[in-house]
């Protein structure tokens, strides 16, 4: 339980947290509209930068696939015939075909839709959990800190293929959500470790500690000055655990306790792709890459957000 | 620059530490020995007790280090005398076993009558908790040893008589001719006074009467085996002995024979065998095995033993392409099935060419049409179970699916169902909780066809995992067990055979192959009906 | 700072508790482990009724617990099925371990770390895109492909390194397995500095120690580093328990006997002794790298106390 000295001196306010207000954006978590915010600014900043508007375009694409991939392909990620297994690119199959005899371009539309869910879902319920738990157990610091923390600890020790195997055979799982739940039920604990360090750094910033000698409320505090100065390192990791998420749903389905079919997802067909690499790249590239581009587009977002909540860059 | 500089200091500190060790563990001990054999091991599931071994890891162990009363002739399968001088009966119930004289254990102890005895009634007895003791169950008094409820009411079994130093008799619970060619697997080995007195001994280097001794045995590493002194049996090794090492993967075994580090490799992982070929530069060999892979039916589940549903269940059958699956899952290494056993048995223990006929045949217009008749798959949809841990059975499970997807004309209609272990697999079979076909594989403990059918499809058998039951095949194996000609009581084992085929209780696949591939530093690697590699007949080159 | 550290302590003994009795519980749902053992059989029932009984698993789950933990504190981890003592397995499995997380650590801060300070220095420029184009294939390439892929062509094609690691489990065997365990973590650690240094290298005191004339190196290595590595360390701190129990498919492919694969055996055949003993010295590897960390957010940011 890290106890926090007083400040050595109480500087004046720097980087301009909620010192001009602004009306926020609806979704502002301050409820008492000040007429301009941290969060009104971030999102001006945000409108203005080229990168958001790459990851966004890029996002809503896969979330349009996600939701209605027969836009982009009349193939059936099911019409699967040996005649065609393995086969390269050919006319009207432009990313050949997997061991199966299926089409790999429509399995990996139709795979968007369970993967781009599982990086989603895990990556917003493991930050929010870890961030909640991270957040005021690194804010309060003492008995908070010691029970959060600890808590954590425990979830940590879980090795993830024992999770799977247990939700897999007992909970008798194997959809989207189960694989959800499993995944952010043992992630959570490793974003709440850096929201702790995070916040632990951002409370005693000199401006924290004026804000806190104004007599600022505790969730005032956290959301308006602390928040915006401790989210940067929570949204590189966020970012990355959305790809690596995918790809850990890869790895479970290569131990067999991933997604069970009929759902596609591209860590289904990366795992059965694996070991034909050498008989057979172009199963694996497709997917591989469909992974990539999306992880891409959520680390562009992150790096977008945190730029625009940084106030030194203003 | 202090922050870099002592950080420059931590990282040259870890090289530094790195490195010393890496100079200090340089006790090279898995490199070539002139004449040893390096072959691909994993570790096995149990303590090497004959009795208690019923995986091939372990089972591979135990045929160099144990030669049993029948040893199965590599290339035929058929049961010949090894450690036996005979093994005679008038009624086919009271048998009279004269065991060889001057055979000794690899620690000089002299191999007797009562060695096998005593291992009998050790493997037979409940208490000793070991896992093949089921084999001991045709033997007179084993529901005394072995009582499915309640403590043991005797030590050993009422059966086993010693008559002399290398004679002893065997009472069987009823007739069964085809009993002595059971005496070649691993569970019926002698076993040495040292492994009773000197347990821990034993588990630690195991001894043995066969071709090769334990000379080292590092648990979860290696193990050292060279040829036994005392061993005076036809298959001495022909080579200086055998390095077996441990592999987590068959990919990495497979890496390391490539690069030399390994010279026989019987686990070949199937996604390579394409690239085999040219990769061992045609040091490689496939041959079917005994192993039998079909998909059992939950007949103790109404919605599949109802009227109508023998056609779906044919159906089924003959809408899977086996030919193209086995060629391009399992690039050959798989052979469609035509009857229920394997072809390593040959025509005289019972494998048949044709038995299965149409029903194994890929014929979709026909499998359309009979699922119909028949009155569709239950609910429109079915899934096959298998487990997900190991052998990648989800490859042809997939692929048998999309072959019967495509012959009903519906995406979905067949789905796999992975199950996350192979104890929770088992736990639902045998708690009779499938309510969807399944995955069925078995690997034969000794190769007559009994053993395909009795453990399997028996009334109450110990393995009628589709708990199937019908009089005229029960009868039929009484017959053939009572019968003392051979020949004849193979054709009746065919018949019942047939009855069980005609009901469709499982869908037969194919039989696996075993594989292996060898280094250019070795020659004359066979591998025997169990796919393991014939140890003893290896040459390594100087 | 000597109480606090007792205190962290203490702590462990709930965590610890609590950990083991999950995992306990954990193993105990995956059902009864008797009928994995005996292939594609069914158990000869008076056989599997013996191991049950010699197993204790007839007895409830608080009381199997309780005999287990009544048997660690003596020394004794239990057998794994196969008749292995597991403390046997534990004292052949963790050395390798160490010595590949040591490994693949070495190549995390080395190279992960440098890379991120590489990139945040000049963000923006060619550099970052292309440190940021090698973390997304990092990433998005499962540890499964990548392992696969180095041991055949590095390993197998070129003949650079072993493909698979011997008994001995040298070090430099250990450096393709090292390098595939690292990947990912490498990743978070080079995002996590270069955001770091990019945040920290427009701060105030960053700016006076330049403008006081103090030279570049200097600069980024004491006052920019030191001040942008909580987060990292943080990473790194909670990394070294995953890396030692998440080798599961790195053990595998580079056929290294370790904890992983231990840990992964253990699962499949359902033995709660070796789950959870082998869990149990990684739990507690785990809080003690967490309390080092604790410990050095102080050291690197002197405004940090402990009571």
């Amino acid at each position: 339980m890290p106890e926090m000295t007083e400040p050595v001196a109480a500087a004046a306010p720097q980087g301009a947290a909620g010192t001009d207000p602004q009306p926020g954006p609806a979704n502002g978590p301050d409820k008492q509209a000040k007429p301009r915010s941290l969060w009104g600014d971030a999102w001006r900043d945000l409108r203005r930068n080229p990168i958001f508007y790459i990851s966004a375009v890029l996002i809503l694409f896969l979330i349009v696939i996600s939701l209605w991939p027969s836009l982009l392909t009349s193939t059936s990620p099911y019409a699967c015939d040996l005649a065609h297994s393995k086969q390269g690119p050919s006319a009207g199959h432009p990313f050949g075909f997997n061991t199966q005899g299926c089409d790999v371009y429509a399995r990996t539309v139709y795979g968007a839709r369970a993967s781009v869910t599982v990086g989603i879902c895990t990556t917003v319920l493991a930050a929010v959990i870890g961030c909640l738990f991270g957040g005021l157990a690194g804010f309060f610091g003492g008995w908070w800190d010691s029970l959060l923390s600890r808590i954590g600890d425990i979830f940590f020790g879980i090795p993830i293929l024992l999770g799977g195997i247990v939700f897999l055979s007992v909970i008798r799982g194997g959809s989207v959500f189960t694989v959800v739940l499993l995944m952010a039920i043992l992630g959570w604990p490793q974003i709440a470790r850096i929201a702790r360090s995070a916040v632990i750094t951002a409370k005693q910033q000199d401006y924290v500690q004026a804000a806190r000698a104004l007599g600022a409320g505790t969730p005032r505090m956290l959301l308006r000055h602390i928040a915006p100065n401790a989210l940067a390192p929570v949204i590189v990791v966020a970012t990355i655990a959305l790809g690596t998420y995918i790809s850990l749903e890869a790895t479970l389905s290569f131990l067999g306790v991933g997604l069970k079919p009929p759902t596609v997802s591209w860590g289904i067909d990366i795992s059965s792709a694996a070991t034909e690499i050498r008989n057979a790249p172009h199963m694996l590239l497709y997917p591989a890459g469909a992974l990539s581009l999306t992880v891409l587009a959520f680390i562009m977002l992150g790096d977008a957000v945190r730029d625009a909540l940084d106030p030194k860059l203003r | 620059m202090r922050g870099a500089k002592s950080a420059t200091w931590v990282a040259g500190a870890i090289v530094v530490a790195l490195g010393a060790t890496a100079c200090g563990g340089g006790s090279s001990s898995s490199s070539a020995e002139a004449g040893v054999v390096r072959a691909n091991w994993g570790d096995p599931q149990n303590p090497l007790e004959p009795a208690n071994t019923n995986e091939v890891l372990g089972g591979k162990v135990l045929d160099m280090i144990f030669s049993n009363l029948k040893r199965y002739d590599p290339k035929t399968g058929e049961a010949k005398n090894a450690s036996a001088e005979s093994i005679e009966s008038k009624d086919q119930q009271n048998f009279t076993i004269k065991v060889k004289k001057g055979l000794k254990f690899s620690n000089g102890e002299p191999v007797t009558a009562q060695s096998f005895v005593d291992a009998w009634n050790y493997g037979a007895l409940s208490t000793n908790t070991q896992k093949n003791s089921y084999f001991f169950a045709d033997i007179e008094g084993y529901d005394k040893v072995a009582p499915a409820e309640g403590k043991p009411t005797a030590k050993t079994l009422s059966g086993l008589k010693v008559v002399d130093d290398h004679t002893f008799t065997v009472k069987l619970n009823q007739k069964l001719s085809t009993w002595p060619v059971r005496l070649g697997y691993n569970a019926f080995a002698p076993l040495p006074k040292m492994f009773f007195d000197k347990h821990d001994e034993y588990l630690a280097k195991p001894v043995g009467n066969g071709p090769y001794a334990v000379e080292s045995y590092d648990k979860g590493k290696q193990m050292k085996l060279v040829p036994n002194k005392n061993f005076t049996g036809e298959n001495k090794p022909q080579n200086k002995g055998v390095l077996l090492k441990v592999y987590t993967d068959s990919n990495a075994a497979y890496a390391d024979l490539q690069s030399g580090n390994l010279d026989v490799n019987d686990d070949i992982p199937a996604e390579q065998i394409k690239n085999a070929k040219s990769d061992l530069k045609g040091n490689y060999l496939s041959q079917p095995a005994g192993i039998m892979q079909a998909v059992t039916f939950p007949l103790y589940k109404a919605e599949w033993n109802k009227d109508g549903m023998e056609k779906v269940r044919k159906g089924l059958s003959m809408a899977i392409d086996r030919k193209a699956i086995t060629d391009k899952v399992y690039n050959g290494t798989r052979t469609p099935a035509t009857d229920l056993t394997s072809p390593v048995l040959g025509d005289a223990n019972g494998y048949s060419k044709d038995v299965c006929g149409d029903t194994c045949t890929y014929n979709p217009a026909e499998a359309k049409k009979l699922i119909a008749e028949g009155g569709g798959i239950p609910g429109g949809k079915m899934t096959i179970s298998y487990n997900a841990d190991k052998d990648s059975h989800k490859q042809w499970v997939d692929a048998v699916c999309n072959s019967i997807n495509n012959v009903v004309g519906d995406d979905k209609a067949c789905v796999g169902n992975p199950v996350g272990t192979f104890g929770d697999f088992r736990n639902q079979i045998t708690k009779g909780e499938m309510a969807m076909p399944f995955r069925a594989g078995w690997q034969m403990d000794y190769p007559q066809i009994e053993n395909f059918l009795t453990p399997l499809y028996a009334t109450g058998g110990a393995s009628n995992d589709a708990k199937f039951s019908d009089p005229k095949f029960d009868e039929l194996l009484k017959q053939a067990g009572a019968e003392a000609d051979t020949k004849k009581a193979t054709d009746l084992y065919k018949q019942a055979e047939k009855v069980v085929l005609d009901k469709v209780v499982s869908i037969p696949l194919w039989y696996q192959n075993g594989t292996a591939g060898w280094s250019e530093k070795v020659s004359d690697v066979h591998i025997n009906a169990f796919s393991l590699p014939v140890f003893t007949d290896i040459k390594v080159k100087s | 700072m000597g109480r606090y550290v007792i205190r962290r302590l203490l702590q462990m003994v709930p965590v610890f508790i609590g950990t083991t009795f999950l995992i306990f519980v954990m193993v105990y749902a995956l059902g009864d482990p008797v009928a994995a053992m005996f292939g594609d059989r069914t158990p000869d029932p008076a056989t599997a009724a013996q191991i049950r009984e010699s197993l204790h698993l007839n007895d409830p789950l608080w009381s199997q617990y309780l005999q287990y933990m009544a048997g660690i504190f003596q020394g004794d981890f239990g057998t794994a099925f196969n008749g292995t003592p597991v403390a046997e397995l534990m004292g052949s499995a963790f050395p390798n371990t160490v010595k590949l997380t040591l490994v693949a650590f070495a190549i995390e801060v080395v190279v992960g770390v440098g890379l991120g300070v590489v990139a945040g220095l000049r963000r923006g420029r060619f550099v970052d895109t292309g440190v940021l184009v090698f973390t997304l294939l990092v990433i998005s390439i499962p540890t499964f492909v990548t392992g696969y892929l180095l041991q055949y062509f590095v390993g197998v094609k070129l003949g650079w390194a072993a493909p698979a690691v011997s008994v001995d489990v040298r070090l430099d065997e250990l450096i393709l397995p090292g390098i595939v365990l690292a990947g990912v973590s490498l990743a978070y650690v080079a995002r996590l500095t270069r955001t770091s240094i990019a945040e920290n290298i427009r701060s105030d005191y960053i700016r006076t120690a330049t403008a006081k004339g103090l030279p570049r190196r200097r600069v980024v290595g004491v006052h920019l580093l030191r001040n942008s590595l909580i987060p990292v360390i943080t990473f790194l701190g909670t990394d070294i328990g995953a890396l030692m129990g998440g080798a599961i498919v790195t053990e595998r492919i580079f056929n290294i006997q370790g904890v992983g694969y231990q840990l992964y055996q253990g699962i499949l055949r359902q033995n709660s002794p070796t789950v959870v003993g082998f869990v149990t010295i990684l739990v507690v590897v785990f809080l003690a790298a967490n309390l080092i960390v604790d410990l050095l957010y102080a050291v690197l940011d002197p405004r940090i106390r402990y009571a």
